[in-house]
C-alpha cells in the first residue's frame, strides 16, 4: 500500500481547486463539531480541576432560591473529611443598569476570611487579602470585572439590591486572579447582614464546602444530605461540577442542542464529500482503464481511492480542530466562559474525534464510487468520454 | 441574447445526484438556521401573548424579576385604594397580592428535575387573567391546600396531574385543576391560595408582588407613573406587557448562537455548491464552446451558470423548508427570569421560512459567482478542444 503513497498525493493534487475547496468546506464544518464536542466533553464527560473536584455546592432540596438555615454549618463542619464550610449567597442585586449585560457580572456574598480557603486557586496578594477580611464593606474583584469597569483597588462600587434590599456602597480592597474566567465580585456577608431583619439573618442561600479528597466527594454529599433528611428544610449536596451543569440547563436542553447540531454538521459534511468524491471518480474512469491495462489489480485501485477521500478529509479535519481551539479560546474568554468547568484547549480526545470523524466519512463516502470504479470492465472504462 | 432557463433546469435534472446532494447540503444548513429562528420566534410568541397591556405588575424597586422581589402586606393595604384601579365581580379592586417561588419536578428528560414556578394570587388576580381559564377539574378553594397546573407543566411532568399530590414547603398539596393560558406563559405555572402559600414559607408579612387591573389603557400609564412617583411605597411598576417584553432579551444568546452556528456552516455549503458549479463547468467546457459559436455573448454565459447555481441553492432552500417542518408546533422550554422553566412551541412563519430561502439563495450567489465567471472566460477554440 505505502507504494501507492505518491500517487495517491499526486492525485489528490491534480485538481488543486477542487481539493481546497473540498478541505476548506470540511475544515469549516470539522471546526464547529470539535467546537461541540470539546463542549460536550467538558460538560459531561471531563473530570473536573484539581481545586472544582475538591468543593461541594450544598442548597435547599426545592430550589436553588430557597434558603437554607446557617446552623447547619456546624453539623456539616462535624461530617467526617469536611475540611471548610463556608456561608454562601447570591447577592444579586443591580449595578448602574441591568439591561447593559456588562453590567451583570455575578455578585456572592460569604465569609472573608474562608473565601481564600475554599476558593485556593484564586491568587491575591497578601496585603489586600487581608485588607478585604478587616473592612466589612470592602469587596474584591475577579480580574475580568477588573479590566472590564476599568476598577483599582480603593474605588468605591455602589449597588441597588433586590434579594436584599437597600443601597450598598463597596471599596475595592483587592482583585484576584483565576484560572477560568472572572467576572465575579465577592462581598463580606456581614455587611450584607446589618440590613436584614433579624428572621432573614440566619439563613443563607448556600454552602460552599471544602473536602480533603475527591475520591471522598459522594459519600460526603449524601451524608450531607442525610443529615437533613425530614428536616423542614432538606438539602441538595452536589459537586461543583454538577452544580455548574445543572444551572447551565436553565438554558435549555443544552445535550440534545449539542447532539442535534453536531448531527446536522456531520451529515452535511458525509454530503459535501461524497459529491467531490464521486465527481473526480467520475472524470477518471478512462484513467482506472489505463491503470487496469498496465495490470494495477481491483484492489488497489478501490485502495487507491478511498485513500485519496480519506486524505483528503482528514486534512479537512485537522484543520478544522485547529480553527476550533482557536473558538474555544475565544468562548473560554467570554462571559459564558464563567460558566463552563474547566476547558483544556489541547483535548486528545477531541482532536482524535475531528480527525477520525472526518477521515471515516471520507471512506464512507467515497465507497461507492471507488467501488464501481474498481469493478467497471476495462473496454467500457476507456471507451468513456466523460 | 439569454440562453433560456430551460437549458440550466434540464441540466440539473440529467446531473440529479450531484444535484441532489448539493442541494441537501444546502438544505440542512438553511435547516439549522430556520430551526434556531422557528424557536427564538415562538419563544417571543409566547412572552408577548403573556402580557395583557392593562395589567400593571408592582415589584419592589430595584428588583427585576418576580422572584427576587418582596412585599410588604401592609404596603398592599395602601396600594389597593389608588384610583384607576378596576373593580372586580365582588366589588372590590382589581387588585392581586402573589408569592412567586420555584419547586423542583423531575420528568422523563430530567431526573434531577427542573424548577417550575409555583405563583400564589388572590381570587381577583384568577378574575383579572382573562385569557386564562379552566381546560379541566376546577380551581382551588381559598383556604385548602389546593393547586391548579398549567396545561404545559401537566403535560411535560407526570407528577403535576389532577388528582394527584405535589410535596413542598410544610407538606402535600392536591392538584385539583389545570389551565389553560392559551400558551401564555402562565401554561408553565402552577398557580394556588398565596394565604396558604406564604405561610408554608414562613413569609406571612410579605409576598412577592401585586398585580392590579387598569381601567383602560390611559389609566394603566397614570397608575404607573401615579405607583412609580410614590415615594412612601418605594416600589416600581411596569405594565406586564412591559415586563414580558422585557424577558425576550434572554432570547439573544440563543439567537446569536443559531446564526453564528448557520453561517458557519453556510461556508461550508457554499463551497460545496462552488465545488459542484466548477465541476459543472469542465465538464461543459465543449458545450460552452459550441453555445458561443451559436453567438451567445460571454454575458449571457456567465449569467445562465449564475442562474443555475441559483436554482440549485433555492431548490436547497425549499427542502430545508421541508426539513424543518416537522418542528413547528413543537413544545420545549427554556429558562426565565424566575430560574425556573417556561415552555414554548417552535413558531414557523412564513416570513422565517422566506428568510431561509433567501439565505439559500445569498450561498447559490457566493457559490456560483465564480465558477460561472469561469465558465464565461473560457477561449471558444480552447474550450471546443477540450475533453
Amino acid at each position: 500500500m505505502a507504494r501507492y503513497l505518491p500517487l495517491i498525493f499526486k492525485n489528490c493534487w491534480r485538481n488543486r481547486r477542487r481539493t481546497v475547496l473540498t478541505i476548506v468546506s470540511i475544515a469549516v464544518s470539522m471546526c464547529l463539531l470539535g467546537v461541540m464536542v470539546a463542549l460536550y466533553h467538558a460538560f459531561y464527560l471531563s473530570d473536573p480541576a484539581p481545586d472544582q473536584a475538591l468543593r461541594l455546592v450544598v442548597r435547599s432540596r426545592v430550589s436553588l432560591t430557597v434558603a437554607i438555615p446557617r446552623s447547619y454549618q456546624q453539623r456539616i463542619q462535624q461530617i467526617p473529611g469536611v475540611r471548610e464550610v463556608m456561608i454562601y449567597s447570591w447577592f444579586g442585586g443591580t449595578y448602574k443598569d441591568n439591561r447593559d449585560a456588562k453590567n451583570q457580572f455575578a455578585r456572592f456574598s460569604v465569609e472573608p476570611e474562608k473565601l481564600f480557603v475554599v476558593y485556593g486557586e484564586l491568587t491575591i496578594p497578601e496585603d489586600q487579602k487581608k485588607a478585604f477580611i478587616q473592612d466589612r464593606t470592602a469587596c474584591v474583584v475577579g480580574r475580568d470585572t477588573a479590566n472590564t469597569h476599568n476598577f483599582h483597588v480603593g474605588d468605591r462600587i455602589n449597588l441597588t439590591g433586590d434579594i436584599y434590599p437597600g443601597n450598598f456602597e463597596f471599596t475595592i480592597r483587592g482583585i484576584f486572579d483565576s484560572p477560568r474566567a472572572s467576572d465575579v465580585m465577592f462581598i463580606n456577608k456581614e455587611y450584607v447582614d446589618q440590613t436584614l431583619p433579624e428572621r432573614r439573618r440566619g439563613l443563607t442561600g448556600m454552602f460552599d464546602v471544602l473536602i480533603d479528597k475527591p475520591e471522598n466527594s459522594t459519600r460526603i454529599a449524601e451524608a450531607v444530605d442525610n443529615t437533613f433528611r425530614n428536616s423542614p428544610t432538606e438539602t441538595k449536596t452536589e459537586s461543583e461540577q454538577a452544580f455548574t451543569v445543572g444551572f447551565l440547563s436553565l438554558l435549555g436542553n443544552v445535550k440534545m442542542f449539542l447532539m442535534a447540531i453536531s448531527g446536522a454538521v456531520m451529515f452535511t459534511i458525509l454530503l459535501v464529500s461524497a459529491n467531490t468524491m464521486a465527481m473526480s471518480v467520475r472524470e477518471r474512469v478512462r484513467e482506472v482503464g489505463v491503470l487496469k491495462t498496465l495490470g494495477f489489480a481491483p484492489g488497489a485501485i478501490l485502495g487507491m481511492i478511498l485513500g485519496e477521500a480519506c486524505l483528503i478529509s482528514a486534512a479537512g479535519g485537522f484543520a478544522g480542530y485547529l480553527i476550533s481551539m482557536l473558538l474555544m479560546a475565544f468562548v473560554a474568554k467570554s462571559p459564558f466562559g464563567g460558566f463552563l468547568p474547566t476547558l483544556r484547549l489541547v483535548e486528545p480526545s477531541v482532536a482524535a474525534t475531528c480527525i477520525l470523524t472526518a477521515a471515516t466519512i471520507g471512506v464512507m463516502s467515497s465507497l461507492v464510487p471507488a467501488l464501481s470504479a474498481s469493478r467497471i470492465p476495462i473496454v467500457q472504462a476507456l471507451r468513456s468520454t466523460d | 441574447m439569454a440562453i433560456p432557463l430551460a437549458y440550466n433546469l434540464r441540466n440539473l435534472v440529467v446531473r440529479k445526484t450531484t444535484t441532489l446532494m448539493t442541494a441537501l447540503g444546502i438544505a440542512l444548513t438553511v435547516a439549522v438556521l430556520l430551526a434556531i429562528l422557528a424557536l427564538v420566534n415562538g419563544l417571543r410568541t409566547t412572552l408577548s401573548t403573556s402580557g395583557d397591556p392593562l395589567h400593571v405588575l408592582v415589584l419592589r424597586k430595584g428588583s427585576d424579576s418576580e422572584l427576587v422581589s418582596l412585599f410588604a402586606r401592609a404596603q398592599f393595604q395602601d396600594m389597593k385604594f389608588k384610583p384607576g384601579i378596576g373593580t372586580g365581580r365582588d366589588g372590590q379592586p382589581l387588585a392581586s397580592l402573589e408569592m412567586i417561588t420555584v419547586i423542583n419536578l423531575g420528568n422523563v428528560d430530567n431526573p434531577n428535575g427542573v424548577n417550575v414556578t409555583v405563583r400564589g394570587l388572590m381570587p381577583a388576580g384568577i378574575e383579572m387573567r382573562h385569557g386564562v381559564h379552566l381546560a379541566s377539574g376546577r380551581w382551588f378553594d381559598p383556604g385548602r391546600r389546593e393547586l391548579v397546573v398549567g396545561r404545559s407543566v401537566a403535560k411535560r411532568f407526570p407528577d403535576a396531574q389532577v388528582g394527584k399530590k405535589l410535596h413542598f414547603g410544610r407538606g402535600d398539596w392536591d392538584i385539583v385543576g389545570v389551565l389553560d393560558a392559551n400558551r401564555g406563559a402562565q401554561d408553565s405555572e402552577i398557580w394556588g391560595d398565596v394565604n396558604q402559600i406564604v405561610a408554608d414559607y414562613q413569609r406571612v408579612d410579605t409576598a412577592s408582588s401585586v398585580m392590579i387591573e387598569a381601567t383602560d389603557p390611559v389609566t394603566a400609564a397614570a397608575l404607573v407613573n401615579d405607583l412609580n412617583n410614590d415615594r412612601r411605597l418605594g416600589v416600581a411598576a411596569m405594565s406586564e406587557k412591559e415586563y414580558y417584553d422585557l424577558q425576550t432579551r434572554q432570547a439573544v444568546p440563543i439567537e446569536f448562537t443559531g446564526i453564528f452556528v448557520a453561517l458557519i456552516m453556510a461556508i461550508g455549503s457554499s463551497f460545496a455548491a462552488m465545488n459542484t458549479m466548477y465541476a459543472a463547468v469542465s465538464r461543459r467546457a465543449r458545450e460552452i464552446g459550441t453555445l458561443r459559436v451559436l453567438g451567445f455573448s460571454r454575458f449571457s454565459i456567465l449569467v445562465s451558470f449564475f442562474v443555475e447555481s441559483v436554482l440549485l441553492s433555492a431548490l436547497g432552500g425549499l427542502l430545508g423548508c421541508l426539513l424543518v417542518l416537522p418542528l413547528n408546533g413543537l413544545t420545549t422550554a427554556i429558562g426565565n427570569s424566575n430560574f425556573a422553566e417556561l415552555a414554548f412551541d417552535f413558531h414557523l412563519s412564513p416570513q422565517i421560512m422566506a428568510a431561509g430561502i433567501a439565505f439559500a439563495i445569498v450561498l447559490g450567489v457566493l457559490g456560483g459567482v465564480f465558477p460561472a465567471r469561469n465558465a464565461s472566460r473560457k477561449e471558444i477554440l480552447t474550450a471546443l478542444r477540450e475533453v
